[in-house]
């Protein structure tokens, strides 16, 4: 149980990545429908008004010991 | 075999008395020395004519078997390298690409490792900190896909969802390099498929890859073979001939006993055969009453081991005995060459120790 945290935070270079500026997507926890935000814009769920949103899972591979 | 026990069953030297409050006689006394004008020292005639090992019970998972005529060191040292030294294969790393159910991937990922294999450990290396074997490769790893989806089932199928449990046999072999003609006997795979792992509902998704590698029960209970391997001394029930139970009473001194243990004849006399005492489970209920004082000893047999093995995983149960036996060979051996390596060291410095070398009267072990 102790390297499930090495494959979510670190990039391939071994250091934290940058913040990418890239439009990030939003689960709504309501509906579930995806959500891109913004900086500085309201959360706010475009479908139902949720103001709940979930993060995505990494895309990454996350390794676990089944112990 | 029944016919030689019961006469030296009554041998006062192997009962280990059971009485109200306490046991006496735990300790067995026949080692040298103990005995004026007695030879017990150890000896493999003597030693195979005592021995005894007999199944009394086999199924498809599970066996009982009387091991008759060794110590309790040896009996135990069994039951232990059955449950924590005798090899099997397990689920240990877990890569996930996307688990998006309800349960968690640490949680998920223990469950799969506690899954039972019915892989032939046999045909899989150990891995190794160092060497050939450090890495993954075709002779230590076995690879599983587990790659479920859940939907909602079409109108009129009978059923709400498609693939609403993750279950055990969900897990699909993914054979590497020579394994698909070393497995080819029998494919590995869970021993049981209808464990279930996780629940789903529809839009959640698990998938992820498992890697299976040889390991033993001490290093983790998964990788042990046994759910239980157990022994227990067996019972003793002797009635005392000068004083017989009273043939009114003969129902309530049965009733004192396991169902079974003690038979009442049509009179009211009382008797108790080998098969009725194994049943027994010496709750020593019949101590408590007054009117049975001095009708009956309660004991067990010092060195007759009732073992209970059930088997999980890829052996038949009857097989776990020996198993646990080659890996206690292994053991002996690797401690003769290292006292073997001792007494070479030792030899450089005093001369003339290397003829007691021979002189010490051990067994030749032949291969296993």
């Amino acid at each position: 149980m102790n390297s499930q945290n090495g494959a979510g935070n670190y990039n391939s270079a071994g250091g934290f990545a940058a913040p990418q500026r890239q439009d990030m997507e939003y689960l709504c926890a309501d509906c579930g429908a995806k959500n891109e935000i913004k900086s500085r814009e309201p959360i706010r769920c475009r479908e139902c008004g949720h103001r709940i949103m979930y993060k995505k899972r990494t895309k990454r591979m996350v390794q676990f010991e089944a112990r | 075999m029944s016919s030689t026990l019961s006469k030296s069953l009554l041998n006062p030297r192997r009962h280990v008395g059971v009485h109200a409050e306490r046991v006496s006689d735990v300790s067995s006394t026949e080692y040298p020395g103990h005995y004026p004008n007695e030879d017990h020292s150890w000896d493999l005639e003597k030693f195979k004519e005592d021995l005894q090992v007999k199944v009394q019970r086999l199924s498809q998972r599970s066996v009982e078997f009387d091991l008759v005529g060794v110590d309790a060191s040896i009996a135990n040292a069994f039951r232990r390298i059955m449950i924590a030294e005798v090899p099997t294969i397990a689920i240990e790393h877990v890569y996930v690409w996307n688990n998006t159910s309800v349960i968690h991937d640490e949680i998920l990922a223990h469950r799969i490792g506690l899954v039972p294999l019915s892989a032939d450990p046999s045909l899989l290396d150990f891995r190794t900190p160092t060497g050939f074997n450090a890495t993954p490769n075709d002779r230590n790893t076995l690879v599983f896909r587990l790659q479920v989806t859940c939907e909602r089932a079409p109108k009129g199928s009978g059923k709400e969802y498609i693939n609403d449990e993750v279950k055990s046999g969900d897990l699909v072999w993914v054979p590497q390099g020579e394994q698909e003609e070393v497995f080819a006997g029998s494919p590995p795979g869970p021993t049981n498929k209808d464990i279930v792992l996780a629940k789903l509902r529809p839009g959640q998704e698990i998938d992820m890859e498992l890697h299976a590698i040889k390991g033993v029960g001490k290093e983790h209970a998964k990788w042990s073979p046994v759910a239980t391997a157990s022994y227990r001394l067996h019972p003793l029930i002797v009635l005392n001939p000068a004083q017989p139970v009273p043939a009114h009473l003969a129902d309530k001194f049965a009733a004192c006993f396991s169902p079974g243990v003690v038979r009442v004849a049509p009179g009211g006399a009382v008797s108790v055969d080998l098969a009725g005492m194994r049943k027994d489970s010496v709750s020593r209920e019949v101590l408590r009453h007054e009117e049975f004082r001095g009708c009956v000893e309660l004991k067990r047999v010092r060195d007759w081991f009732i073992f209970n093995v059930e088997s999980e995983g890829p052996y038949a149960p009857e097989r776990l005995l020996p198993e646990a036996v080659k890996v206690m060979r292994e053991k002996i051996s690797s401690i003769r060459a290292a006292a073997q390596a001792l007494l070479a060291d030792a030899d450089g410095d005093v001369p003339g120790e290397a003829t007691s070398k021979d002189t010490d009267g051990d067994v030749e072990m032949g291969d296993s």
